[in-house]
């Protein structure tokens, strides 16, 4: 062991990145605790084995072959190169060189095995950001993907390039170091073997370039865990609490409101006793809380937890049947535009700020931004969005990570109808034919049952 | 056919009447306001009630005491209207003791099984695709002895409630499998199905301003997968498999396009009528199509 002014230089870096990071996980914590209370306990096992499936296991990429392939390159690599980053913390902190290599052969593996997977990474990412800004993919367009989105999609991508250009830098400086020594490295470096040429034979160079391949890495790490919480980059992390806690029932079942519930029994049958109001701590009658949702505090937690997973892939939108045929609703937005309002509303993490995005940034054009309803719906998100939607549970289905944009467009509709009467003039005509006629059509009851006349059947 | 076929009439057996001689059917028909109102639709609803009668399940329809399930009014926002609705029908449904439900629309399905037990409704509820596989499995229906579809083109078109909202996609296929006819899948089929542009209360509006109506957009690829319209079905978006199966052949007419639902039903006819093929392409529903290959109609 070498201790050293670096070690203690680097656990300060190490405190001061991880504790940013606990500083923003925290406020995001608490933006997504504004939601509206929903039990999503119980069912543990069928939960795990969800989120073993669909988010360890990548279930819902494979529906598309080649980005799934490149994708789980990227992330098979950011796991299997965070064991290497163990090593990075361990040798940092206590001075040792390659803690690791006491695991003999197991340690040529995982370095032979990083570097292959370093190398493939880069590829991938070559062709991520082709797919991005040359080839263009048609759901990597779209209105709500211009100004801080875009950027950040390209910013992730060269990133991830340099972290592993540092590794590279790393192990092949330390290769050619110890090769110019006479000595032998633990581990196995089938990529870094051909870079060695490429550097300077001098020692003192050596020495420095492989210590700023090891800082670029570490610092490079922790100051990319400081930016997930601005970018869509987060979904590496809230993939897995997001997919825990989606819903288990049929996604055709949608919730019945509760309250609704009460009241309604309560006309059908007087003796029905309705559970007394929500009181405040003391005592006092809580404020009702609205049908439906006009605003991020409105939907439940979970829909909160879906915006800060979200990483605008856009395959729902590119399934979504209202935006192919050239509507104005994009499911994507309207997860999009839940994670802005509610970091304009709450707390935003510390980098980035929805409103430092600057107008052009705002998913909905501006002529159709209604400064007097500063609000999710209106504000952010249109009715003409909302009454586009068919319901057709593609979009859920789409997503990868277990995102429901429907249920939020429906909490929007029931503030729209039953908290402002706002539907659609044709669809007022259906409410009132069913409440008139049982039907949704303005057919009279008493021929429901006409169908049935003078019906035959073929003897056999 | 050309020998006149011997028929019956059907007296379709109301749930009050049986209740008041104290009987109780195997299962409860439940029609659906499309099933009893829409005239196209009405033909499903008669061709699955021929299909009842040949087979010989004790059934019952409600008659003028079924009312709207509440979807529509659900899916547009309207949760009081739903519950109202809900609420009148499980008193109804409770009332006569049913335990077994099934009908022909996936909307009604799809709320009266999973929407109806919060509220008190429990049923073992099945969709006629369902009902008419089991039959088939059963032996009791062979899709023999009337119209013959061999050779002619099929393609289902999934409906969402049915599809991705129950994850039912083997029960239609199967039914249509029996008709020994050229089973056609489209691009966009069962989980990534595209929706005929009427579920969550589209059905009663008009659409948002945009390019195209829904319905168009999936009459065309259906028409495409009839015709082996390769330059279309390439063109295709939100598609996640790569190449199309295209037919031998050119299509020889007489195909069909079979639907599940009465809101298909009524998409996918008006965009095989924009696109003016009404005279080689047809909507069916399973019902009809079985009904018919099995010579029931009458």
């Amino acid at each position: 062991m070498h201790f050293s002014i670096q070690n203690i230089l680097f656990l300060l870096v190490a405190v001061a990145g991880f504790g940013l990071f606990a500083w923003q996980a925290r406020k995001i914590r608490a933006n997504i605790l504004v939601g509206r209370d929903r039990d999503m306990s119980g069912h543990t096992s069928e939960r795990l084995w969800k989120t073993l499936l669909v988010a360890f296991g990548q279930q819902k990429m494979f529906k598309r072959l080649t980005p799934a392939i490149l994708h789980l390159i990227v992330y098979v690599g950011f796991i299997v190169i965070n064991i290497e980053v163990l090593e990075i913390m361990v040798d940092g902190l206590f001075g040792t060189h390659r803690f690791l290599q006491f695991l003999g052969p197991l340690y040529s593996a995982l370095t032979g095995t990083n570097e292959v997977l370093g190398a493939l990474v880069v590829l991938a990412v070559v062709a991520f950001w082709w797919r991005r800004n040359v080839g263009v993919v048609r759901r990597f367009t779209g209105p709500e993907l211009r100004a801080w989105p875009k950027l950040d999609a390209n910013v992730i991508l060269y990133v991830e390039v340099i972290l592993m250009v540092a590794l590279f830098l790393m192990n092949s400086a330390d290769l050619k170091l110890h090769q110019l020594e006479g000595k032998n490295l633990p581990g196995a470096f089938p990529i870094s073997q051909f870079l060695t040429g490429l550097l300077p034979d001098s020692l003192t160079a050596l020495v420095v370039l492989e210590r700023v391949g090891w800082w670029a890495h570490i610092v490079g790490i922790l100051l990319f865990l400081n930016y997930l919480p601005s970018s869509k980059h987060f979904h590496i992390i809230m993939a897995f609490p997001n997919v825990f806690y989606s819903r288990l029932v049929p996604q055709g079942q949608f919730s019945n409101v509760d309250s609704i519930t009460h009241e309604v029994k309560a006309m059908m049958d007087p003796s029905y006793q309705v559970p007394a109001p929500a009181t405040n701590p003391d005592g006092s009658a809580a404020a009702p809380t609205p049908f439906g949702a006009k605003d991020v505090d409105d939907l439940a937690w979970t829909n909160l937890l879906n915006a800060y997973s979200c990483t605008e892939c856009g395959r729902c939108t590119s399934v979504c049947p209202a935006n192919l045929t050239g509507k104005l609703l994009s499911p994507r937005k309207i997860i999009m535009d839940t994670r802005d309002r509610v970091e304009e509303k709450y707390n935003s993490p510390l980098i980035f700020h929805p409103s430092l995005y600057g107008p052009e940034a705002k998913h909905t054009p501006q002529e159709q931004f209604d400064k007097e309803n500063h609000t999710l719906l209106r504000g952010y998100v249109t009715p003409e969005e909302l009454w586009a939607c068919t319901t057709c549970n593609a979009c859920v289905e789409a997503c990868p990570v277990n995102i429901n944009p429907l249920e939020s467009i429906i909490e929007m509709r029931r503030f729209l109808v039953l908290e402002e009467s706002a539907a659609p003039n044709s669809l007022n005509v259906m409410f009132s034919n069913i409440e008139n006629n049982g039907a949704p059509w303005a057919f009279s009851p008493s021929d429901r049952f006409n169908w049935a006349d003078d019906l035959f059947v073929a003897k056999k | 056919m050309a020998e006149q076929t011997a028929k019956r009439p059907v007296s379709v057996p109301l749930m009050a009447d049986l209740a008041a001689r104290g009987e109780s059917p195997e299962v409860l028909f439940w029609v659906g306001c499309a099933g009893a109102f829409d005239d196209r639709y009405k033909r499903v609803t008669r061709a699955f009630v021929r299909i009842l009668e040949h087979v010989g399940v004790s059934y019952a329809v409600l008659g003028m005491e079924e009312s709207c399930t509440g979807d529509p009014a659900k899916r547009a926002g309207n949760e009081f209207l739903f519950q109202m609705q809900a609420m009148t029908n499980i008193a109804t449904l409770n009332g006569y003791g049913i335990k077994k439900v099934v009908t022909a629309c996936p909307h009604c399905f799809n709320t009266i099984k999973n929407e109806y037990p919060a509220l008190g409704g429990e049923y073992e509820v099945i969709h006629h695709s369902t009902f008419l596989q089991q039959l088939i499995n059963e032996g009791r229906v062979t899709a023999k002895g009337g119209e013959s579809f061999k050779g002619r083109r099929i393609t289902f078109h999934d409906s969402c409630y049915l599809g991705r909202a129950n994850n039912i996609y083997e029960a239609p296929r199967e039914v249509l499998e029996v008709l020994d006819a050229d089973l056609l899948e489209m691009k966009r089929c069962k989980t990534n199905g595209l929706c005929c542009g009427a579920g969550g209360a589209q059905m009663w509006k008009e659409p948002e301003p945009g390019k195209k109506d829904v319905n168009i957009e999936r009459a065309e690829e259906a028409l495409a997968t009839l015709d082996g319209d390769a330059g279309v079905l390439l063109n295709l978006q939100g598609v996640e498999s790569t190449a199309p199966v295209l037919p031998a052949g050119s299509n020889r007419g007489g195909s069909v396009i079979a639907v599940a639902c009465p809101f298909c039903m009524t998409m996918m006819a008006d965009g095989v009528k924009n696109k003016d093929r009404e005279q080689d392409v047809q909507v069916f529903d399973l019902a009809e199509l079985i009904a018919s290959a099995e010579g029931l109609n009458a």
